[in-house]
Order: C-alpha cells, then sequence, then structure tokens
C-alpha cells in the first residue's frame, strides 16, 4: 500500500474525532448563548409571543441538553445544519451559496501569498548576509505587522478612491451580464484589493519562513558536498536549499488556511464580498448564533480537508514521511 | 540584557514598546477625564490645532488622547491574552507529554479540534455568545492562542522527561503530577516562552479586529474601534483611520523586533559559553 | 605516470577565529597522477583543513596562504569534474528528498554536457559499477532508503560521475562498520585502479592507510610530521608520532597490518 494511502487513513481517523470535539464544543457554545432561537426569531420578526411555546416544541428546544446534542448529532449526520433564523431559511443552503466566494478568495490568496513569498524568500536566502536579503527581511517583518483590515482600508483609500483603479467593494459587477472568461476577469479586478489585504501577511510569512529555512539548509552537510560536486550555484539554490525550505511552508499552508479563512471575515466585510467570512459577520450583527456555529462547523470540515490535502501534498514532497509505517 | 542591546532590531523594539508602556501608563495624567468627551469642533485635520495636535474625529473628540487610551487597551489585552495562553497551553502540555497514553491522545485531539477551528471566528462565536466586555475578549484570544504553547511544552516535557533529575525525582517517591508540574514544567517553559512575542502580536491584532467589527468592549477606547469609527469618513477624513493603524503597526512591530532581540540575544550568549 | 597532478607549496591556513594556532603550517606536499597517498592523523591535526583546501571547500572565513597547483596551473581545478569528494557522513553528504539517481545523475549533466536521460543512464551505470544491489530500483530510491554502506557507495558514485583525476575520501569511512568498511575500501581501491584516479584518503586509521596507500603522509597539530612510501612509514617510522600512532595498534591488528603493508602497492 502506498505510503500517502496509509498516512491518508490514519489521518482520517484523527480528523473524525476532531470534528467530534469541534461539535460538542459548538454545541455547548450554542446551549450558552442567552435566549435561544426562538428568542431570536421574535426578536427579528416582533412576532406573537403567543407561539412560543410551540415553536419551541417543533424546533425540540424543549427536551434535555443530552437529546439535544443527540438530536444535533443526528442533524449534523444528515448535513442538516438547522435554520437560520436571519435568513428564514436552512443554513445549509446559506452557508453553501457563500461557500464558492471564500473559496476563490482565499484560494487567489494563497496561490499570490504562496507564491510570491516563496520566490522572494528563495531570492534572499540565495544570499545570506546579502543586502538584498536583509532589506527583504526587514519588509517582510514590517509588512508582516500590518493588520488586514486597517490596510485594506489604506488600500480603498488609495487605489479605489483616489486613483479609482479597483471597485470599492463586490464580489463582480452586479447584472452585468458577463460570462465565461470576461467574467472572470471582472470577479480578479474586484478581488485584487481584498486578495492583497488578505494575503500580504502570509506573503511576509512565508518570505520569512523560506528565507530562514534556506539559512538552515544553507549550513547542512549535504549543501557542502553538492559544492564538492561542481554543480552550478543556481542548481544547489534551487534544486536543493529551496526545495529543502520548501517542506516547512507546506506544512504552514495547512495552519493557514485557519487563520485566512478567520482573516476573511474583516476583509469580506470591508470589500462587501459576499462569502462565508461577510456572513459571519452578519451572523454575529443578526444575533443569528445558529447560523455562527453552522459556519464555524462548515470552516472546521473544510480547513480539515484542507489538512489532508496538505498532507498527501507533502508526502508526495518528502520521501521520509510515512516511510516506517509503509514499511511495517 | 548587555547583549540585547547589541541587536539593533531589539533596541528598536524595546525602543517602541517602552514609549508604548509610557503611553499607557501617562494616558490618564497626561489626558484626564473621559477621552469619549467631545473636545472641539468635529473632523479637525492634525497638525492645525496644537491643543488637539492630531485633530477631532467625527463627535469632536480628542484622536491622541483616543490614541493614548487605546494604547492601554491593546497592552493590556495583548498582554492578558498571551499570559494566559501560555499559563493554559504549558500546563496542558506539560500534562499531556507526562501522562502519555489515552490522557496524551485525548488532550492533543482537543489541542488539534482547537486548531481546527479558525481562532479569529472562535473569538467572534465567544465574544458574541458571552457578551463583549474586556475580560471576554481577553479570554475568547486566549481559547485559541493556548493551543501552540501546548504543542511546544509536550514536545519539550517528552525529552525532558528521561533526564536525570526526573529520574531522581521518581525514586525518592514523588507523586507523578508533582514531578510534572514542579520539576518538568519549570524546565519546559523556556521555549514555550519563546513564543510569546508571537501570541501578543497576534493577541493585539485579533482585538483590534474584533474591536473593528464592533465587539470590543464598548465602554473602552480601542484602536480597531478608532478605525472603524473613521471608516465611516473615510474619503473625507482617512487620517481618522490611519493614524490608530499606524500605531497598531508600530506596536505589533515592536512585539516582534523585541521578540526576535531576544531570541537573538539568547542565542549568541549560548553560542560563546 | 609521471608529474604531480597537485603541487602543494607552503600551505597555511588558519581559521579566523582562532589566527594563533594555524590549522594549516607550511605544508609542502605532491600528490602525482594515479597514485595513492593516504593522510594520517589524528583530530585536529589539520588533515581534513588540507583535504578541504585542494578541492577549493575551506569556509569563506579561513585565511589561506601559500599555493596549490593544479598540473602545474595556479588555476583551481573544478570540484566534481577534476577532484571527486567523498565525505565522512554518507547519510549527510546526500540531499534526503531526491533520489540517488538523480544526485549521481545531475553531476554527470553539470559537467559532461549530458541530457537528463543520458545523465540518468550515466547513474545506473555508475550504480552498478560501485555494486549497490539492484541498481535499477536504486537510482528511483531516496537515501534513507539505503543502509549506511549502501548511501557511501552512492557517493562514491557521485563522486567519480564526472571521471575527476583525483578522488578526496576524507574519512569516507570512518562511520561504517569493519565489515562494510573493508567492503568500501576495496571499492575505492578498484575503482581508483580502473580510472588511473590518483587517492587522497585521509584517515585516523593508520591501518587502513597501510592497506590502501602507496605513500603516507602523517600529521600532527597541523604540520606533516613524515612523508614516506606505506612499508617505510609503516616499518621503520621516522618521528616518535608515527611510532606512537603505530603502537597504538600493536596487539589488535599488527600482525595482519604488516602482512598487508606488503601488499600495499598493488
Amino acid at each position: 500500500m502506498s505510503r500517502a494511502f496509509l498516512l491518508l487513513r490514519r489521518r482520517l481517523v484523527g480528523s473524525i474525532f476532531v470534528l467530534l470535539i469541534v461539535v460538542v464544543g459548538t454545541f455547548l457554545l450554542l446551549e450558552a448563548a442567552p435566549g435561544d432561537a426562538v428568542d431570536a426569531y421574535l426578536v427579528s420578526t416582533g412576532g406573537d409571543a403567543g407561539i412560543v411555546e410551540a415553536m419551541r416544541q417543533s424546533w425540540g428546544l424543549d427536551q434535555s441538553a443530552a437529546t439535544r446534542l443527540a438530536n444535533y448529532l443526528w442533524a449534523l449526520l444528515h448535513f442538516d445544519l438547522g435554520q437560520s433564523v436571519a435568513f428564514s431559511r436552512p443554513i445549509r443552503d446559506v452557508i453553501l451559496e457563500r461557500l464558492p466566494v471564500t473559496l476563490v478568495l482565499m484560494g487567489a490568496s494563497t496561490a499570490v501569498s504562496f507564491g510570491l513569498g516563496s520566490a522572494l524568500g528563495i531570492y534572499a536566502g540565495a544570499r545570506p548576509g546579502s543586502f538584498r536579503d536583509r532589506f527583504l527581511s526587514t519588509a517582510s517583518l514590517a509588512l508582516y505587522a500590518v493588520p488586514g483590515f486597517w490596510l485594506a482600508l489604506v488600500l480603498v483609500i488609495i487605489f479605489a478612491v483616489d486613483l479609482r483603479w479597483f471597485p470599492i467593494s463586490g464580489f463582480e459587477t452586479i447584472a452585468s451580464g458577463k460570462t465565461g472568461l470576461a467574467r472572470a476577469g471582472d470577479i480578479a479586478h474586484h478581488l485584487v484589493l481584498p486578495v492583497t489585504s488578505l494575503g500580504v501577511i502570509y506573503l511576509a510569512l512565508y518570505l520569512r519562513m523560506m528565507r530562514a529555512g534556506m539559512a538552515e539548509v544553507w549550513r547542512l552537510d549535504f549543501v557542502r558536498a553538492a559544492r564538492a560536486r561542481g554543480l552550478s550555484r543556481r542548481r544547489i539554490v534551487l534544486a536543493h536549499v529551496a526545495r529543502n525550505a520548501l517542506l516547512p511552508l507546506v506544512t504552514m499552508l495547512g495552519l493557514q488556511s485557519a487563520q485566512m479563512l478567520g482573516g476573511s471575515v474583516v476583509i469580506e466585510s470591508i470589500f462587501s464580498v459576499p462569502g462565508l467570512g461577510r456572513l459571519a459577520q452578519e451572523a454575529v450583527a443578526l444575533r443569528d448564533t445558529p447560523l455562527l456555529l453552522g459556519i464555524i462547523l462548515v470552516s472546521a470540515v473544510l480547513v480539515i480537508l484542507i489538512n489532508l490535502l496538505v498532507d498527501i501534498t507533502y508526502a508526495f514532497l518528502d520521501p521520509r514521511v510515512g516511510a516506517s509505517e509503509a514499511s511495517a | 540584557m548587555r547583549r540585547l542591546t547589541r541587536v539593533p532590531e531589539a533596541l528598536v523594539g524595546f525602543g517602541i514598546l517602552s514609549a508604548l508602556a509610557v503611553m499607557a501608563l501617562a494616558a490618564s495624567m497626561l489626558f484626564p477625564g473621559d477621552p469619549l468627551a467631545i473636545k472641539g469642533a468635529p473632523l479637525l485635520p492634525p497638525f492645525q490645532d496644537w491643543s488637539l495636535p492630531l485633530g477631532t474625529d467625527r463627535l469632536g473628540r480628542d484622536v491622541l488622547a483616543e490614541l493614548f487610551h487605546g494604547a492601554r487597551t491593546s497592552l493590556a489585552v495583548g498582554i492578558a491574552a498571551a499570559a494566559a495562553a501560555i499559563a493554559v497551553g504549558a500546563v496542558i502540555g506539560t500534562l499531556a507529554g507526562f501522562a502519555g497514553g489515552i490522557v496524551d491522545e485525548v488532550l492533543m485531539r482537543i489541542t488539534d479540534a482547537f486548531q481546527t477551528v479558525p481562532s479569529f471566528l472562535l473569538a467572534l462565536a465567544f465574544v458574541s455568545v458571552v457578551g463583549p466586555s474586556l475580560t471576554v475578549v481577553v479570554i475568547a484570544i486566549a481559547l485559541s492562542a493556548w493551543t501552540g504553547p501546548a504543542r511546544v511544552a509536550r514536545a519539550e516535557v517528552l525529552s525532558i522527561r528521561e533526564r536525570d533529575f526526573v529520574a531522581g525525582a521518581r525514586v525518592i517517591g514523588m507523586h507523578p503530577l508533582e514531578i510534572a508540574l514542579r520539576e518538568v514544567l519549570p524546565n519546559a517553559v523556556p521555549p514555550v516562552l519563546a513564543l510569546s512575542s508571537v501570541i501578543v502580536a497576534s493577541a493585539i491584532l485579533i482585538e483590534a479586529a474584533l474591536s473593528f467589527l464592533g465587539l470590543g468592549d464598548p465602554n473602552r477606547i480601542t484602536w480597531g474601534g478608532m478605525i472603524a469609527e473613521g471608516r465611516t469618513v473615510l474619503r473625507s477624513a482617512p487620517f481618522l483611520s490611519i493614524v490608530p493603524g499606524v500605531a497598531l503597526v508600530l506596536t505589533v512591530l515592536g512585539v516582534y523586533l523585541a521578540g526576535e532581540g531576544v531570541v537573538e540575544g539568547t542565542a549568541v550568549r549560548k553560542g560563546l559559553s | 605516470m609521471t608529474g604531480p597532478l597537485v603541487s602543494i607549496r607552503n600551505l597555511s591556513v588558519s581559521y579566523r577565529r582562532d589566527a594563533t594556532s594555524p590549522s594549516l603550517r607550511n605544508i609542502d606536499l605532491d600528490i602525482i597522477a594515479g597514485e595513492r597517498l593516504a593522510i594520517i592523523g589524528e583530530s585536529g591535526s589539520g588533515k581534513s583543513t588540507l583535504a578541504l583546501a585542494i578541492a577549493g571547500l575551506l569556509p569563506s572565513t579561513a585565511t589561506v596562504d601559500g599555493a596549490i597547483l593544479w598540473s602545474g596551473q595556479p588555476l583551481l581545478p573544478r570540484g566534481g569534474r577534476d577532484i571527486g569528494f567523498v565525505f565522512q557522513d554518507a547519510s549527510a553528504s546526500l540531499d534526503p528528498v531526491m533520489t540517488v539517481g538523480r544526485q549521481i545523475a545531475e553531476v554527470a549533466r553539470t559537467h559532461l554536457g549530458l541530457g537528463w536521460a543520458q545523465a540518468q543512464h550515466r547513474a545506473l551505470e555508475l550504480l552498478r559499477r560501485v555494486r549497490l544491489p539492484d541498481p535499477d530500483t536504486a537510482l528511483g530510491a531516496y537515501p534513507h532508503q539505503l543502509s549506511g554502506g549502501q548511501r557511501q557507495r552512492v557517493a562514491i558514485a557521485a563522486a567519480i560521475a564526472a571521471g575527476p583525476r583525483l578522488l578526496i575520501a576524507d574519512e569516507a569511512t570512518s562511520a561504517l562498520d569493519t565489515i562494510v568498511q573493508a567492503e568500501i575500501v576495496a571499492l575505492i581501491r578498484q575503482l581508483v585502479v580502473e580510472d588511473g584516479m590518483a587517492l587522497l584518503f585521509v584517515s585516523h586509521d593508520i591501518a587502513l592507510a597501510a592497506e590502501l596507500a602507496d605513500r603516507i603522509a602523517v600529521f600532527r597539530s597541523g604540520e606533516m610530521v613524515e612523508l614516506g612510501t606505506a612499508d617505510a612509514v609503516i616499518q621503520a617510522p621516522g618521528h616518535a608520532y608515527t611510532r606512537k600512532l603505530l603502537d597504538a595498534h600493536i596487539g589488535l591488528d599488527a600482525a595482519p597490518m604488516i602482512a598487508q603493508a606488503g601488499h600495499g602497492h598493488v
């Protein structure tokens, strides 16, 4: 059996436990929330207090906590996240509608930050201690300290308000009737500022990780051996030093996905990008706790899936991973 | 400490942090009374009136006074959240590493679960469920920040537990829990502390983002809240958002630089000895 | 084959930190084309520094005085093409995430101007030459999948991939157990003879050196204290320090060593 498969199987089992813990956690938060979905419904609709008990019964809110947890789990097994009070629709439908937008935004941000960050990191790390190394290192530290939401506002002031290069908000031009490439171009145009705001901190992170990783690899004996074999500097830098330093960055991709989902809340709110993050902000503003917790659950699943993907990628990039298991 | 001053970045970092601490401590003295009180005409630009050097906001409040009081919140939240996260993480990591077996497995899966949920979403949910106050914000941030220290502490404990002094404690019949907390934990702490600058910085950033979304303590001035306030007049008075943002960037940068300086400083010391 | 391949003239090397005690002091030494020269000494004797200096691998912090002439030219030889270098720790001298085939092939590709396919083919030939079991599979193996001895065979294959005229083995066998050590020494001897390479065999093990080398140079504290044919150095050591090194072996394996010394010049 292949290494990747064995690794995947082990991770999947672990992931199920992790997901269970997350589910219990969200349930506890749901229970801790003052008032329940019915209260929230009444607040939002100003409806008749007379139907409260009937609604509680029909939503199963009058049962014991253990029963409710069981119901909750049972519903989740059927991909039923409950009803959104704020949107008067199933939470699952609301989330699924918003998910693709966030995936596009996150995918683009990850691609840009990982691609550009590691490339600049290689450029800096190719000559440790050189001017460009120190410059990029300092610059990336400064970028790393910039909060995404503030950067978003600054970018809006400069590039949307003053220069008018990019639209202030939105995911695409409403009712433009564009299709295919034209639509993709329109979306890309809208996403330049959000992607930059969301990704810049990770660009800095990947740059720093690559640079630091390369500095460590340079000290390893096999690099000296590669020099002794007369390989060109270019080949040593790219095929050996950067290639080895790349591995921790790939691991970081998994951790970063969770952080980036969190970051998308503020960024999507600022740019009115109708994604999962903005939905979370709306859920908070509209006091729709079940919706917020549904988003958390979906995010957790998403993060687990991304981490599985990262693990598989890592297993392909590092032949040492899972070697002992495969031979066992 | 003398070594630290040899690393120029650390010098800058500690400079920024000292200035910040002075700002936070002197806020009430320099700007007594309610910083939310109206001090002049609204939307006065900076550097126009020297009694209000950084101008006024949409409601005519003194931006400089707000900045000073905001430093308080940022520092308090950053330090408190990091301290809580490190304390909780170190204890959980030590227990997991020392107990091993099923306890370790369960604790690590819980750690995984907390790392799987986006920390900002968790903080958001916690604050929105419990209601915004400074303590709640601190807990909300610590809720996801403890996982890093827990992992480091566990790894450290796994390497320490086999060493002589721990075996010695076992021989003289100390209770395993006592060994874990009195002999192993103190030795696992330094590498965990190395994480503190990153945790403080991210706590400050999360607090700012929460406040920006209106989930900060409503009775306190926060830089994130100031940025959100300024956003409503972004076109006419961008400085209202830019000024607190710059303060935020400098603070986080100061924390990083100081942290790197400490790490490098100790590395230098180790290298020389 | 006559004429020195490498001429070392008045070579001194010091690492900047402790300039007061240089690692190498006023060394004069010729390496003749095709000969097997062993450099013997304890750690800190400067023998590895000499090997690194010849290969141009000293860290940039080192200060070098004197000259190293390559075939009478003051030009630096190119690592890999002119000099093959085998390090002590084979596991550390191979990239852990690149197949061994590719690590050998990239040397052939760099110096012989081959394409990847040809270079890979040459790598396979080399794996056969260093007698790696199942060379076709080994081509796609990663270093961690091989044993210590197999890794050292791969490192040797990479070192000779471009057909260098000098092979430097810096404690190349000292991390291996005795049986594997003997196999690797035999392999090095065979390859050197077949390709007409000169060998610079750096070791702390005088018995091993006696078995393999035509000539032995004994180093101590950065200076060369003795240089002579293997027979002469083993049977009639001219320096007290050499005698001490030899005495350390007497009783353990002195008899076979002296017997081997007789076969030293194949």
